[in-house]
């Protein structure tokens, strides 16, 4: 039985900065970095393994360089790696990405049985949550999302039971396998690669699927299989006040000062 | 134009302008036709420009306008020379997209109690049905739910599509997702809406997909182009920058909204609408999933945050999980609320769920009050919604400056105590009167 694991490379948008001046994003010296929620995604995936025995599968869509990632997560116990890279697949949505997705997980499952695909809950660099639930609905699996626990999976009966946490409540749901879960980061905390498993993935090969192998039709994936379209990028406008006082030599006078502001333009009365 | 039909048109080659590119996934070389376009390490594109025909597929499709056509000095005396009028666009094909009619609203609720994003969502959709000049309809699925029918009505809807049976008792996707999909193939809306909650993005998600649609998640802005598109503004790169984007091809045009962005509807409880009355043949025994237990998360003393009027938010800057309470201190004077950075919950000083921003909650009360929060971008974009934002920050450099509307450059440790005081002097002072 196999679990698959979608996992993908972004530009840590923590350290991207935009140029006060043009407005552009200074992404100069900018590291690439597994998406961290797709880190717990993983960790969950080899916590499955070391509990049931399942063997697991990483996968990612992107550039050649994309390997790095790949062999990052053999290094911390993944069994396989495999990159989906092509041209084709290039400037894709969500719904394009989840096309070649769910496409190469089909395949693997023709190899080998696919009892949990394994999603981080979103990427930092869309942030959109959208590939995990696309995921599911080509394949047809179970989609349970925001899943901050696995409770129990029963593989003789095919069910696995999650808990999910909503806004103001959690949710214990029981769904039929196969089943796509989404993590959130409070699931698990992360294991570090331990030597040996580094060097060893240092020679391990991830294997490469492009569209010759993949073959799907062109106009579904990438740029052409995308039904959102971009228009326009522009950073945020942002207004800033006024500063009241000097907070550092009278704070007193500075806070008298602001509630004065605040009564005076409504904004709170005492 | 029968002379110079023997100059051949310059039609130039595209270039990089520096600086502008955003590393988008490679837009521009899957566009290209000619395979003339390779991505470098930072992922920007390298144009060979021996193989290119100057095509001009790359320079539209690029999202932040980073290429353009380069054309030689003679190039341009040519195409000055040529006082070509240019030949209008071509319209796209919008076969089978005109019958897309209306703007629809998910109205999301837990067993029967609205989500408030629900009535923010129609009043932003009763704004684009007016512009568009369509029916601004609420699609209300549920279990004993025929009152959200009402409400939608005084929240603006003239009409409701109803589906209500106890399958839908809970929310699960493939129940939901397949009723959402009947009821669009069946009436085909141009614009469907849901709200960016746990809720809306797990079915929102399901729903474009199999509608092979396009969704565009946590929007803060929503408009209509000239063209009838809907535009979807949205935060990209964790929120440094902002990206507007269309679905223009495919219907329905799908949004997640981030809840507390957009203004709630004005209520009048005297509205009415049409309800239609939908049913859907689902046998429990086939369905997937099961519901075996909701747990309400104990909401004890303290304020929800996302419905506090005022809050106080602590970062960095507070130093340790004792020092919020001189924050709990002035909310409390305050009544309001206690939030707090990804800083503070990521130092173990405050719980998750007390957290403002991307990965937190998206809050718009008020007054915020940031304390020691320098105001990374994350940040920002959870709470730059506010009606009035006060930051307190040592270092007067701080991005939260940029955004506050007043701004007290000090030390958190002198400057909350002397507001709380000062609040307090008034009201004795007033009370004394």
């Amino acid at each position: 039985m196999l679990i698959v694991t979608c996992v993908k490379q972004v530009p840590d948008t923590t350290q991207v900065r935009v140029d006060p001046v043009t407005g552009t994003l200074i992404r100069e010296g900018v590291p690439f970095i597994i998406n961290p929620y797709d880190t717990h995604a993983l960790e969950e995936g080899l916590r499955l393994k070391e509990k049931y025995g399942f063997r697991i599968a990483v996968i990612s869509m992107g550039p050649p360089n994309t390997e790095i990632t790949l062999k990052k997560a053999i290094a911390l116990g993944a069994d396989e790696a495999l990159l989906l890279s092509d041209r084709a697949f290039g400037g894709a949505d969500t719904l394009a990405t989840s096309q070649v997705l769910s496409e190469a997980i089909r395949r693997l499952g023709q190899k080998e049985e696919v009892a949990i695909v394994v999603c981080g809950r979103q990427t930092i660099d869309g942030d959109t949550a959208q590939v995990g639930p696309g995921i599911a609905t080509r394949l047809g699996y179970s989609q349970l999302t925001l899943v901050d626990r696995i409770e129990s999976v029963d593989l003789k009966a095919k069910k696995i039971r999650v808990r999910r946490r909503l806004e103001g409540r959690h949710e214990i749901v029981e769904a039929t396998l196969p089943a796509m879960i989404a993590v959130v980061k409070e699931i698990n905390s992360l294991r570090y690669p331990i030597v040996p498993m580094r060097l060893m993935a240092e020679d391990s090969k991830t294997t490469l699927w492009d569209n010759k192998i993949m073959g799907l039709d062109e106009n579904t994936v990438g740029l052409k299989g995308s039904a959102t379209q971009v228009r326009k990028i522009f950073s945020p406008q942002r207004t800033s006040g006024e500063i009241i006082g000097d907070g550092i030599k009278d704070p007193e006078e500075a806070s008298r000062l602001l509630i004065e502001r605040l009564i005076e333009k409504r904004a709170f009365c005492i | 134009m029968e002379k110079e039909k023997n100059i051949k048109k310059p039609r130039g080659v595209a270039r990089l302008i520096p600086g502008i590119c955003i590393a988008c996934g490679a837009r521009c070389q899957s566009d290209c036709p000619e395979d003339a376009i390779e991505m470098n390490e930072k992922g920007e594109p390298v144009i060979n420009t021996a193989k290119c025909i100057g095509c001009r597929r790359c320079v539209k499709i690029c999202p932040s306008q980073a290429l353009e056509m380069y054309f030689t000095p003679e190039e341009r005396n040519i195409l000055a020379g040529m006082a070509a009028t240019a030949p209008g666009e071509a319209a796209v094909g919008e076969t089978g997209i005109q019958e897309y009619r209306g703007v629809w609203i998910f109205v999301e609720h837990t067993e029967g109690k609205p989500a408030t994003v629900s009535w923010e969502l129609l009043g932003e959709g009763s704004k684009l049905a007016k512009t568009l000049g369509v029916e601004l309809c609420s699609l209300v699925i549920g279990d004993h739910v025929e009152h959200l029918c009402q409400e939608s009505f005084a929240y603006g809807a003239s009409k409701v599509y109803l589906i209500d049976a106890p399958v839908f008792h809970h929310y699960r996707t493939e129940t939901y997702f397949r009723a959402i999909c009947y009821l669009v193939d069946k009436y085909k809306p141009e614009i469907l809406l849901m709200g960016a909650t746990g809720m809306g993005r797990d079915l929102a998600g399901a729903v474009a997909t199999k509608l092979k649609t396009g969704l565009t998640a946590d929007c803060t802005g929503l408009d209509i182009d000239e063209k009838g598109y809907l535009l979807q503004t949205r935060p990209a790169f964790g929120g440094n920058i902002m990206a507007t984007i269309l679905t223009e091809k495919t219907r329905p045009q799908m949004s997640t909204v981030m809840p507390h962005v957009m203004a709630r509807a004005n209520m009048d409880a005297s509205r009415t609408g049409t309800i239609v009355r939908e049913s859907m043949d689902i046998n429990e025994e086939y369905l997937p999933t099961r519901v075996i237990e909701v747990i309400e998360d104990a909401t004890g003393e303290q304020l929800d945050l996302a419905g506090a009027e005022i809050i106080v938010s602590g970062g960095r800057g507070m130093c340790g999980s004792e020092n919020f309470a001189i924050l709990q201190q002035l909310a409390d004077e305050l009544g309001g609320a206690v939030g707090c950075s990804r800083a503070a919950v990521e130092a173990g000083w405050m719980p998750a769920e007390r957290q403002v921003g991307q990965t937190g909650k998206t809050v718009r009360p008020k007054i915020y009050i940031a304390c020691g929060i320098s105001g990374a971008i994350q940040h920002l974009v959870g709470m730059q919604g506010s009606d009035v934002i006060i930051a307190i920050n040592q270092d007067k450099k701080a991005p939260i400056f940029e955004v506050a509307t007043y701004g007290i450059v000090g030390d958190v440790f002198q400057v909350v105590p002397a507001i709380i005081s000062t609040i307090r002097e008034l009201r004795a002072g007033k009370v004394g009167k």
